[in-house]
């Protein structure tokens, strides 16, 4: 196995830029390295970023938006007061993120990179309208969050692309809310989790972003239902709720939960949240 | 499998050791440096037993990688105050010992960022050890009994 | 005087430190790590085993049955199962072959580099289903064992009782996920081969090494490190480690560690057994039990091992302490191709009393009473006899006892409020349930006489005392309790007392650390062994402290370089009748009895359902250190919670399939309320200054008290385990509201 350890962010993407498909990046590690005994490791070459954190690990805050680096932590972000108000989803997401021992290891571009279908963090970013900043050493592109998927841990991600930050703009938001379904209350991957946020603005209609997680293979946006949030549509049931989603999310039965379970929690919590 | 050489501070003692270059943290700490009050529960990242402060922060041994220690502080159950177990002892903590040193170093950690252990729901908090034996209620006493009066959110003293 | 003393637990300090030292933490000189080649199906037969080439094969100790020098088997109480497969495969994940290397790696790839071929047979994955012929594998029938206990005449009342309620209950598997694994080493030392490790009962291990090396006990010395945990667990199953790791380090002249990752543990080890009970019940117009037809059946796994106990005991709990003339019980305990089911905390009472207590609750909705006004007018008073005839002749009040513990929940306030809240709020549900019932301590009937129980105290010329016995301690303290019972009963101060490590070669066998025996019956010998001692010194056995230190003194003085010891072996206590083929008499010595509250929180938007309360009352006749009982207490109900809501079995080909922790839901912290305990204390004769079994008590009440609550909340009636959040979903979905 081998460890490649760049000194810096232009070093660990020349690197890339050299031998792109060999390498896998690792940050905290609390993905990669699960079971990790169990894993074959020859022929294994990591990136090792975690030195790069003079570079990666600031979180910046401007009047327009909220740049989290790659290397910045589930916990520091929680410890970060200004975000409290800025963006609180990101707080809640944060701490139902396994435990402390986890949340002080993972970073936001991890979950990002990873692709998990169950991405807590990715699911309150999309919500956010988060951008992917990727960084190549023929420079920088900028990615929409909800066009970062293009399948199950498929994304737009070139092999020499390293992402270098995560950019949330900052906007009026009337609504926010997060729901993490797992088996239990904390160390727990997502059954079914699932965030809405309301963007108000004062010369046009309400726009609303609701995202899921582990109903596709991949985190994904409820277009249709915020198409009918935004046209003002009422609901009067979970079950009318139910119908919308069933033209955006098609969830399975796994080995934590079932489809069915997850498709109508979904509803459920979407439609007692907007009642409420 | 090609070795590597990893210098770090264990315990406040700076060690040096060539181990695999595959290995865990937890691995280093174990069978290179002998420190075997660190144990692995479950090799995945969800029960804490393995859980040592990593510069300061706790973090499970089992999930890091050993290159990423070099030049780093490490902290293990083996340098807790003797005080802080006694109060953990007289409490109840402690039934089979097997989650044990983990939850030493998360009080450790509440210790030394009081901040934080005002801020926390403690039950919330200490999701991150898991234990068969006590129900967690020995646990929670023994980790009040050691942080004293700081003030805390506690859901076990909220409302019903 | 030290019993009653909340003592800190006195290798508490070096298990918070670190300095303890599990098997894993040890490392020998030349030492080997072992690992096991597995059957890849449920049953079948082994063809050909191929080893990849690739490997240097010559650098690896590898054993397989041909290897063991005795029967290749390993003893239980049948001694069908075998220690290592020759031809037939009865379970997915059966040990095949052993593999051993000095590199733990090269041993993990060697692993991944032997092919077992097998030729498939048809495997038996439901006990309730039909058997065709070729899926017989023990006896004519695939049953290991059957009990009837029979009392009155059942059939009788049935005909003329004004209600008759009928359930099914169905309570799934449990995996024990103590946070250390299975592990033992393996070892030559002065000729004998040693095995030490995680473990309960040294002597099941060494009468199992025993019996597959064909030797004498002398031959081997087996030795409990300290143990992260067991529940059951490293009760029987160890000594398949130990079978393993002393044949390869007979094998290769070298230290053999055999250490599970969780992985393997949670694949291969013994689970609790699932079980489905039938309840039909007769009753009054009062709600007074006329009669109760309770029909069990445990699924055993591949082998009988300790299935016919867990049965015995499942079976002699299923009335649970009601009062009732007629009853029929039948019991069976059936093959599938799973590995095979075992011992786990409660073995067998929690299946039972799950179905009892969840059935109680059903009855008294048919009959419109209050679930406490049902188990009121049913729970045992003095003179009344139990299923077996055992007459109740303890000094608490059940009836009582269930009152004290509804009003330490506010169960009446409780309900008021509950109905508010249940009316306006939106999506959240409370309710409160109970559970009433009792746990037998000690070996059932024969059983202890079977055991035939010794312990030795050794007091020193210097004062210090050394209590002798097999009794393990795996976190429920008894090295700490043992001691006080020691220093109480010499009344010496505690810190002069010391309970020695469990080595066969030092220890007298004082049985098994299971069934909530150790300070009830081991207690009691150890106090009757410091008797012994004090008569030798001083020719009476009431004196203590400073004369019985004085003596002590004096009779070393006059006895330079003796060993005083002080034995006690099991006696049957004369009152005590019990008849094992009739299944009638005193099932157990005693009892701990108990009424559990609980008060959980449904969230209907997410069918989870989460406790927020929960009220353990028990009488245990006294507490010898009652924050270690206390703790106990709440480990259990934590077990008991899990079982109910979190903890599911995935079965895939039989044996589990989501063995990980992150797919195998044990409760967290902040999952649980502060799980409220009290005691009361009617102290009894059979333990030391009273004391009664508890390790297993709190396993039962659970889980019958947390789903009756939901129902309770819901007016719905659901009868499994676990009740996840799935299975509530579908309940109240999709199914027919009871």
């Amino acid at each position: 196995m081998n460890i490649l350890q760049p000194r810096d962010l232009k070093e660990a993407l020349d690197m890339l830029a050299a031998d792109a498909e060999s390498m896998t990046p690792i940050a905290g590690g609390t993905d990669l390295m699960v079971s990790w005994p169990h894993k074959p490791h020859d022929g294994l070459c990591l990136l090792d970023l975690s030195s790069l954190k003079e570079e990666l690990g600031s979180i910046v805050v401007t009047d327009d938006y909220v740049e989290l680096g790659a290397l910045v932590t589930y916990w520091e972000v929680i410890r970060d007061e200004r975000l409290a108000d800025l963006l609180p989803l990101l707080r809640e997401a944060a701490s139902q993120v396994g435990a402390i021992q986890i949340q002080t290891r993972g970073t936001w571009a991890g979950n990002i990179a990873h692709g998990s279908p169950g991405a807590d963090g990715v699911t309150v970013l999309m919500a956010y309208d988060a951008e992917v900043v990727l960084a190549s050493a023929a420079g920088d592109v900028v990615t929409p969050l909800d066009s970062y998927y293009t399948g199950y841990k498929l994304t737009v991600r070139r092999p020499d692309q390293l992402i270098r930050a995560i950019r949330i703009p900052l906007r009026s938001r009337g609504v926010q809310w997060f729901h993490k379904v797992g088996a239990r209350t904390a160390q727990a991957i997502s059954k079914v989790g699932v965030a809405m946020v309301r963007e108000d603005s004062s010369d046009a209609p309400a726009a609303w972003r609701v995202t899921a997680n582990s109903v596709m293979p991949y985190v994904c946006r409820g277009r249709n239902l915020e198409q009918e949030l935004a046209s003002g549509r009422i609901f009067s049931s979970p079950e009318e709720i139910r119908r919308v989603l069933d033209a955006d999310v098609a969830p399975i039965d796994d080995i934590r939960s079932t489809a069915e379970y997850r498709a109508t929690v979904l509803s459920r919590l979407i439609y007692m949240q907007l009642a409420g | 499998m090609d070795k590597i050489e990893v210098t770090f501070t264990l315990n406040e003692v700076e060690v040096t050791r060539s181990i695999a270059a595959d290995s865990r943290l937890l691995d280093l700490l174990r069978y290179e440096c002998g420190e075997t009050g660190t144990k692995e529960g479950c090799g995945e990242g969800e029960c804490g037993a393995c859980c040592v402060l990593l510069d300061g922060l706790p973090v499970n041994s089992c999930l890091v990688p050993a290159f990423q220690v070099c030049g780093r502080s490490v902290h293990t159950a083996e340098s807790a105050r003797p005080t802080d177990l006694e109060k953990l002892n007289a409490s109840g903590t402690a039934q089979c010992g097997a989650c044990s040193p983990g939850v030493v170093m998360v009080t450790r950690f509440l210790t030394q960022n009081p901040d934080v252990a005002r801020d926390v729901d403690l039950r919330q908090f200490m999701s991150g050890n898991l234990c068969r034996c006590t129900g967690y209620d020995g646990i929670l006493e023994g980790v009040k009994s050691v942080l004293g009066d700081h003030e805390r959110i506690d859901s076990d003293e909220g409302p019903a | 005087m030290s019993v009653g003393d909340s003592l800190p637990r006195i290798d508490g300090i070096d298990k918070l430190g670190g300095r303890t030292r599990y098997v894993d933490d040890i490392a020998m000189p030349g030492m080997l790590h072992a690992g096991t080649v597995r059957a890849p199906v449920a049953r079948g037969v082994v063809k050909k085993i191929r080893f990849d080439p690739g490997v240097n094969w010559d650098k690896f100790v590898i054993a397989d049955h041909k290897d063991l020098p005795g029967e290749n088997v390993v003893a239980t109480i049948q001694n069908d199962m075998p220690a290592l497969v020759d031809r037939e495969i009865r379970y997915k994940h059966e040990p095949v072959l052993l593999l051993a290397h000095r590199s733990i790696r090269k041993l993990r790839e060697a692993l991944a580099a032997v092919r077992v071929e097998v030729e498939a047979l048809p495997a038996v994955a439901d006990p309730l289903a039909p058997l065709a012929p070729e899926q017989v594998q023990h006896g004519d029938d695939n049953v290991f064992k059957r009990i009837d206990i029979r009392k009155g005449d059942p059939a009788a009342v049935f005909r003329d009782a004004p209600h008759v309620v009928e359930g099914l209950y169905y309570t799934g598997a449990q995996e024990h996920l103590y946070i250390e694994p299975n592990g033992v080493i393996s070892y030559f030392e002065a000729g004998r081969l040693v095995v030490a490790g995680s473990m309960q009962c040294p002597y099941y291990m060494l009468d199992a090494l025993t019996r597959a090396f064909g030797r004498t006990r002398e031959s081997f010395r087996v030795i409990q490190l300290p143990t992260g945990g067991g529940f059951g667990g490293k009760e029987e199953f160890p000594s398949i480690l130990a079978i393993h790791a002393a044949l390869l380090a007979e094998k290769s002249g070298a230290p053999v560690k055999l250490v599970y990752d969780r992985v393997e543990d949670m694949a291969a080890s013994t689970k609790r057994h699932p079980g489905v009970v039938k309840h039909r019940t007769a009753l009054d117009r009062d709600g007074k039990l006329l009669a109760m037809e309770i029909d069990v059946v445990l699924d055993g796994g591949a082998y009988v091992t300790l299935s016919p106990v867990v049965l015995s005991r499942g079976a002699l709990h299923a009335c649970g302490a009601y009062s009732c003339d007629n009853v029929h019980v039948h019991a069976e305990a059936r093959l599938t191709n799973s590995p095979p089911y075992g011992a786990f905390r409660g073995f067998g009472a929690p299946q039972t009393i799950f179905a009892l207590e969840r059935h109680m609750d059903v009855a008294a909705g048919k009959l419109g009473l209050k679930p406490e006004e049902l188990r009121r007018c049913n729970l045992l008073k003095p003179g009344d006899t139990m299923a077996t005839g055992q007459v109740y002749r303890e000094k608490t009040d059940l009836a009582a006892l269930l009152d004290r513990a509804l009003t330490y929940a506010g169960y009446e306030t409780k309900r008021r409020e509950h109905e508010v809240f249940n009316s306006t709020h939106p999506y959240l549900r409370r309710g409160v349930g109970m559970a009433s019932f009792m746990h037998g301590a000690g070996f059932t009937g024969g059983g202890e006489v079977y055991l035939a129980s010794e312990v030795e105290v050794e007091a020193a010329a210097d004062g210090s005392i050394n209590v002798l016995t097999a009794q393990c301690d795996m976190g429920q303290g008894c090295d700490t309790t043992l001691a006080q019972v020691a220093a109480d009963r010499l009344g010496v101060a505690v810190d002069a007392v010391k309970a020695v490590r469990p080595d066969t070669s030092i220890v007298p066998n004082s049985g098994p650390t299971v069934a909530s025996r150790t300070i009830m019956v081991v207690g009691k010998l150890v106090s009757r062994a410091c008797g012994d001692l004090l008569r030798q010194v001083a020719g009476r056995d009431d004196i203590s402290g400073e004369k019985a230190i004085a003596a002590i003194r004096a009779w070393h003085d006059g006895n330079p370089g003796g060993r005083l010891i002080g034995r006690a072996k099991y006696a049957k206590p004369v009152e005590l009748d019990w008849d094992e083929d009739a299944y009638q008499g005193d099932a157990y010595a005693t009892y701990g009895w108990a009424s559990y509250v609980a008060e959980i929180e449904v969230d209907l938007r997410t069918y989870v359902v989460r406790a927020v309360d929960f009220v353990a009352l028990q009488e245990v006749g006294k507490t010898v250190n009652p924050a270690i009982a206390a703790g106990q207490i709440q480990g259990g109900v934590a077990q008991g919670i899990g079982w109910a809501l979190y903890e599911s079995v995935a079965l895939e080909d039989g044996a589990m399939s989501n063995t990980q922790m992150t797919n195998y839901v044990i409760p967290c912290c902040g999952d649980l309320p502060p799980i409220r305990v009290y005691f009361e204390e009617q102290p009894s004769q059979y333990g030391p200054r009273g004391a009664k079994g508890i390790g297993e008590l709190p396993m039962d009440g659970p889980a019958p008290a947390i789903v009756n609550a939901v129902c309770q909340a819901l007016k719905i009636n659901v009868n499994e385990t676990p009740l996840t959040p799935e299975r509530l979903m579908e309940h109240l979905e999709f199914a027919d509201h009871g």
